[in-house]
């Protein structure tokens, strides 16, 4: 049967993602750890604060994992949820699981608390880079309707891996960011396609920025998380210096691209316009993955 | 900090007859857009004490109402139910509460 993973709650895909009965919860409801800012704002706290973090099994493996509630204010990154998700990375280097699995769906720093959820995004950013230093796995999961964007965006893209169902989006700046600064002629956010096109797992999987592309199905995630655990990606100057290589050939090849469609066409696929109406399977076979990727 | 921009607590207790053996706090919804989070855990009393902070002011008696049909169907005793609230229709309320209810150990021999 499947189950939709963009229409789970966090704690629904933690209970069915991870091996049965095997999550332990850390901070869970009951102890409180609510923002200390939402409530003088007249603002409803969480009693997680909008992202569940603790320990689980994967296959038999422990893992450390943290999934983020977008239903509450959007995933955003607030003082206590980004200190959960440091504190989980920093258990990690003491505990030494067998990966830390991000279930992230977040629109980035929360506004209400913008000073504390920068700090906290940074903080994080730097706990998950000492993770990987010491050869623990970091998995980005991205499947939520909220997508993955700003600074969770940017700590989705330092981690090992990336996996998205065509559902996920993953990009810095939000439709409506873009729209707002550049105008309308730039960027029309209300136009879902184009938004898709640009930011969408399909796009971000032909472009080499996600790694395994899946159908929205909490098993098809199970069953990458599973593929890709022991997916350790060198974190050393020379695999940065590809990477910003990659990135200046990018500008390169695809910068006077207007639509994800026009990236596809110069990468060589064929009928680019009918990339959206493929499923994730068809995606994958186009294979133009490899093309873009620093091996 | 005007009274509008601040949040309503509530809190109402009944005396409940269906004590609860010890168990793990259960949590069921999410604090989104009309909808909202309750908290299930056990208490050292014999009632059912039920606290509420919600955005949307002004409605303590619709809340007793929800909160005393809740106590009407299930009877819990030994139990601290605490909601956050935003603004979820008095329907979705107590759905959430039949479902955190629900969720209890052996919840299902309390059934009609």
């Amino acid at each position: 049967m499947n189950r939709s993973f963009a229409e789970s709650t966090a704690r629904e895909r933690v209970q069915h993602l991870f091996d049965a009965d095997s999550f332990q919860e850390i901070l869970g409801p009951g102890a409180r750890m609510v923002s200390p800012h939402l409530a003088l704002l007249g603002v409803p706290s969480s009693f997680d604060d909008g992202v569940v973090v603790g320990r689980a099994r994967l296959g038999g493996q422990t893992v450390l994992v943290a999934a983020q509630e977008g239903a509450f204010m959007g995933g955003g990154v607030g003082e206590v949820h980004g200190a959960k998700l440091v504190g989980l990375f920093q258990r990690a280097l003491i505990e030494k699981p067998a990966a830390v699995v991000v279930l992230a769906e977040s629109g980035g720093v929360r506004l209400h608390e913008a000073n504390a959820g920068l700090i906290a995004v940074s903080e994080v950013m730097r706990a998950l880079l000492d993770v990987r230093a010491l050869g623990i796995p970091v998995l980005m999961l991205i499947g939520g309707a909220n997508g993955c964007f700003g600074g969770m965006g940017l700590i989705a893209r330092c981690a090992d891996c990336v996996v998205m169902s065509d559902i996920g989006r993953l990009s810095m700046s939000g439709p409506e960011v873009i729209e707002s600064s550049y105008g309308v002629e730039e960027f029309d956010a209300r136009d879902r396609a184009l938004v898709w096109r640009t930011t969408g797992g399909k796009h971000r999987y032909l472009t080499g920025d996600c790694d395994v592309l899946v159908d929205d199905d909490v098993a098809a995630f199970r069953a990458a998380a599973l593929d890709t655990l022991p997916c350790h990606r060198a974190l050393t100057l020379d695999a940065m210096e590809q990477e910003h290589a990659l990135l200046a050939d990018r500008l390169v090849r695809f910068g006077e691209c207007t639509d994800g469609a026009q990236v596809w066409q110069a990468l060589g696929i064929a009928n680019p316009l009918a990339v959206p109406e493929l499923d994730a399977r068809g995606v994958r076979a186009l294979q133009t993955h490899d093309s873009d990727v620093p091996a | 900090m005007t009274d509008n921009t601040s949040m309503e607590t509530l809190h109402f207790e009944f005396e409940g007859a269906h004590a609860r053996t010890a168990f793990a706090p259960i949590l069921v919804g999410v604090v989104g857009s009309g909808n909202l989070e309750v908290l299930i855990e056990p208490a050292a009393h014999s009632r059912c004490q039920i606290d509420i902070t919600t955005s949307a002011r002004g409605f303590g008696p619709i809340w007793e109402a929800v909160a005393r049909d809740f106590h009407s169907r299930h009877g819990l005793a030994g139990v601290a139910v605490s909601i956050n609230d935003m603004g979820a229709t008095p329907a979705v309320v107590s759905l959430r509460l039949d479902q955190a209810a629900a969720s209890l150990p052996g919840a299902q021999d309390d059934q009609p």
